[in-house]
């Protein structure tokens, strides 16, 4: 055979190709679809895959002849449930992924099993999700599993849910079955922010309002399950934010030396400086490469990539590529929501490697501060994570990662977790601290003088660490009485707190500045500075500020460090409304102010505070809460005990 | 970026794991359609080199098609190949039905070769759409020291974080293409203009949609005899793309027998 006869193309022209264009033009959505076990998954699949033409030839009579040789009645699952065991037992034990079409777009459906054991094969469908499914047996209602599935679904970011109630047919088709079961389900997601897109009556088995609206079910008027799915939309593009590039390797396969990683959001182009962290080396881009040629001059989010360098910095796996003035973290400790789905409990103590993005770090578990079950949201009081548990989690690393928290970046802001060398968990970061690196000052010799009196002494008179408590919440929330009230506590038990108010400073240090979104960053800037500096002498910074953007609160605890903790002093609009002790409130509704928090402008709240207050309530109450919360954290010691230091 | 973009993005970024994650890997090379473009997408990921071998697990029951194409492009393409043999039928398990056993040498011949080389990672280029067992594999496979495939206790893979821990003598299968279909696999193919044997394109009304072994694999009717003609067919088939294979057919349960045991 000659070679010839494998140019491999007997075909028209690439660009007429009419065919190959259709299979680039259609967008493409992964759904994965969970619930409790037996609630009707597979059965759902099965009928969506039936009812839009997407079955082979042949595989309807397969099925029927299955179930028959097991002497049951049709059974849709078994075209998910492939494995021997699954049809025997009648449950799905790993996630499946099958292709399905409508007329608007290309679907996977990723079917995750619901019993308990399997979590760990859910979470691996439902990661690679855009939107999902929730299903819900009209007869049974919510069940464990349906909320765990549905908490999980919160964790690994899916924002798009539509919730189906199946097996109308069980219950007669009756509307308040279902509208029990559409309240319980809301006020659950509800519960932490989310919100299903749809909710929707069904019976899978028999095809009621899966892509056909039937009769049975006259008082809904809703979408049907396809609709529902057509009416999700696809994952926005992540170009437009800042550049996150992780390197996976460093190939020198001839005289070049070319950087290869995939770009996670943000794009490049040649030219560009970039700076990798953790290292915080900087270079620019000489050139991207590519075979076969050409080679494009700018990449963006979703391509891998591959980047020649000016300069030969040490660069190596792990290190993310940013630009220099929107860089990752470099952290050494991170406090993380995670879900823990080993047999064995994660305690306090327990080294582990932290992987993220292509970059991965030995650490410790530092502490375990929250354990919650996910299948009824109630908080445990307990030092370790159990499995199939979510709770926040510190660990202190060995060495330093690139990190985001996950508000910021959902690539770099996500870990796993391995212990001996398995993944065992998962999670968001909440806080990422920075190492603190010493930078060259930018103007001028400056150099930093040590204190002549050093912590330990200070904390040996004051019986406390250093801190600043920043108290964040809106305009008449009671920030400034809780303030003053722990100020004066706090200096009868002879320590040393400071308390800087918002408005003060703004008569003197921070005159010059008005209330711009810039102006306001840069107050916040300044007082964090402030409050830093008196936490490293050795003080308690009792910072009021509305601070309204996670933005800037973020810089003030990259400033303040470990001596940081954020308080979200909690008041419900109308109460502060209702205060208004400066008449602000009520000049605002008028319109004599033009951008007021709470009003005209928006209140960030915080996602992760140290420590949440409600001043609704008594003040005393408030006060020892906070007391309390300090000793816990180690900022204050009872009086009679020697300095740990 | 398109769908094609996406789907080669997310392999080649597979490719780059595997490669910097384990000690000493192959790829499987069984040129078929799949392969060939795994093959192309390993070059991009690499950037014109694939850094580590092709290897062939030759049943000797191949097309002669097969063996040309083989000889030809592992040259061309400057591949590092290994062939390796696979046993004789006797030393395969008797309870399987014929079709099976035969496919079952192949088990055999990769079990035997990994082991003879050493490697802790096998690239090979299985895709999701094409059987139900498949649907469930992770893009990262580990497997026992025997090969087997424990599909009841997976390793959770989620994010793109890949599971490579290994006890001594086992190995992980990867699976760039886990994601792409059939129609993805051909549409690719000639937007990249990746060469292809010419016994998938139709010839008295037939041709193959799948190739393995000659005795157990058959054409399916057809009469697409050009790229864009396969891929117009393929946009409204509802035949399934493995229903010239026989091994599927012969019981319930026998692929995933074969599967469960280490069969690709």
């Amino acid at each position: 055979m000659s070679a010839s006869s494998f140019a491999s193309t007997p075909a028209a022209p690439l660009a007429t190709s009419t065919a190959a264009a259709a299979v680039k033009e259609r967008e493409l959505l992964r759904i994965v679809i969970v619930g409790h076990v037996d609630h009707g998954k597979s059965t759902l699949v099965g009928r969506l895959l039936h009812e839009t033409g997407s079955l082979p030839d042949g595989k309807l009579e397969m099925l029927k002849e299955v179930s028959a040789r097991r002497g049951m009645p049709f059974e849709w699952s078994f075209l998910l449930d492939a494995l021997q065991t699954e049809r025997d037992q009648g449950i799905t034990v790993d996630t499946s992924q099958i292709r399905f079409k409508t007329t608007k777009r290309d679907y996977v459906l990723i079917d995750a099993p619901g019993h308990v054991e399997f979590l760990r094969n859910m979470v691996t469908g439902a990661a690679q999700a855009d939107a999902a499914v929730l299903l819900v047996d009209a007869g049974e209602g919510v069940r464990e599993q349906t909320r765990r599935h549905a908490f999980l679904l919160h964790l690994l970011g899916l924002r798009q849910v539509a919730v189906v109630v199946n097996k109308m047919d069980r219950v007669g088709f009756d509307q308040e079955a279902f509208a029990a079961i559409e309240e319980d389900v809301s006020a659950y997601l509800g519960g932490f922010g989310l919100r299903p897109t749809f909710v929707i009556p069904v019976s899978a088995r028999d095809g009621d309002f899966i892509s056909e609206r039937t009769a049975r079910l006259p008082w809904y008027s809703g979408p049907t399950v396809v609709e529902a799915l057509d009416a999700f939309t696809a994952p926005p593009s992540l170009s437009d934010q800042p550049l996150r590039f992780p390197i996976q390797a460093v190939y020198k396969f001839d005289e070049r030396r070319i950087l290869a990683g995939r770009i996670e959001s943000g794009r490049l182009s040649v030219g560009d400086e970039l700076a990798f962290e953790p290292s915080g080396a900087t270079a620019r881009v000489k050139s991207i490469e590519a075979w076969p040629g050409p080679a494009p001059t700018t990449v963006e989010a979703g391509q891998s990539a591959g980047i020649t360098l000016d300069k030969d910095i040490f660069v190596t796996r792990g290190d993310i590529a940013a630009h220099g003035d929107q860089r990752p973290r470099a952290a050494k400790s991170l406090k993380v929501r995670l879900f823990w789905l080993d047999d064995a409990p994660l305690k306090a103590g327990d080294p582990v490697v932290v992987r993220l993005s292509t970059a991965a770090a030995p650490g410790v578990v530092s502490a375990v501060t929250s354990a919650v079950d996910p299948a009824n949201l109630v908080t445990e009081g307990q030092a370790s994570l159990g499995r199939n548990y979510v709770g926040e989690v510190e660990i202190t690393l060995r060495q330093a990662l690139p990190a985001d928290p996950y508000h910021l970046n959902a690539f770099t802001g996500r870990v796993v977790v391995e212990r001996e060398r398995r993944i065992c968990g998962g999670g968001i970061i909440l806080h990422a601290a920075r190492e603190a690196r010493l930078e060259a000052p930018k103007r001028g010799p400056v150099v930093a003088v040590d204190s002549a009196v050093t912590a330990a002494e200070r904390i040996t008179r004051f019986h406390h660490q250093g801190a600043v408590l920043w108290l964040t919440g809106l305009p008449a929330s009671g920030k400034s009485t809780v303030a003053r009230a722990l100020e004066r506590r706090l200096f009868d038990l002879g320590g040393s707190p400071v308390y800087l108010d918002g408005d003060t400073l703004r008569t003197g240090l921070n005159a010059d500045l008005g209330f711009s979104p810039q102006e306001r960053s840069e107050n916040i800037r300044r007082v964090a500075h402030m409050a830093g500096f008196l936490a490293r002498n050795g003080h308690i910074a009792i910072v009021a500020l509305v601070s309204p953007t996670r933005a800037d609160r973020e810089q003030a605890r990259e400033v303040g460090a470990r001596f940081f903790h954020e308080v979200f002093i909690r008041a419900p609009l109308e109460v502060c409304e209702g205060r208004d002790p400066k008449g602000h409130y009520a000049k605002a509704r008028k319109g004599e102010i033009a951008s007021f928090t709470g009003i005209s402008a928006p209140y960030e709240e915080p996602e992760a505070p140290e420590l949440v207050l409600d001043t609704t309530g008594d003040i005393g109450a408030t006060l020892a809460a906070l007391e309390a919360y300090l000793e816990e954290a180690g900022v204050l010691f009872p009086p009679d005990t020697d300095s740990p230091i | 970026m398109t769908r094609l973009d996406a789907l080669e993005a997310q392999s080649i970024f597979i490719f780059r794991e595997a490669f910097a994650q384990l000690r000493k890997i192959a790829m499987l090379w069984s040129l078929g359609k799949d392969s060939n473009v795994m093959i192309h997408l390993a070059r991009k990921a690499f950037f014109g080199r694939l850094p580590f071998p092709a290897m062939h697990v030759d049943t000797h029951r191949k097309f002669p098609e097969m063996y040309a194409f083989r000889d030809h492009y592992a040259k061309e393409w400057d591949l590092d190949l290994i062939v390796e043999d696979c046993p004789p039928i006797e030393s395969t398990d008797p309870t399987l039905p014929p079709a099976a056993r035969s496919a079952a040498r192949k088990t055999e011949g990769l079990r035997l070769a990994l082991a003879k080389h050493g490697f802790d990672g096998v690239i090979a280029g299985i895709r999701r759409d094409e059987e139900p067992t498949r649907a469930k594999e992770r893009f990262f496979s580990p497997r026992g020291t025997d090969g087997a495939w424990n599909v009841r206790e997976q390793p959770p893979e989620f994010w793109d974080q890949y599971n490579t821990a290994l006890t001594p003598g086992a190995h992980v299968r990867i699976h760039p293409i886990l994601h792409w279909t059939e129609m993805d696999i051909w549409a690719y193919t000639q937007r990249e203009n990746i060469p292809v044997i010419p016994l998938y394109f139709s010839k008295n009304g037939k041709r193959y949609r799948s190739l393995g072994d000659q005795d157990i694999t058959n054409p399916v009717e057809s009469d697409a005899s050009t790229l864009d003609e396969i891929l117009a067919e393929l946009a409204i088939t509802k035949t399934s793309e493995r229903s010239g294979r026989a091994m599927d057919h012969e019981s319930e349960d026998a692929f995933e027998r074969l599967r469960t045991a280490g069969y690709l």
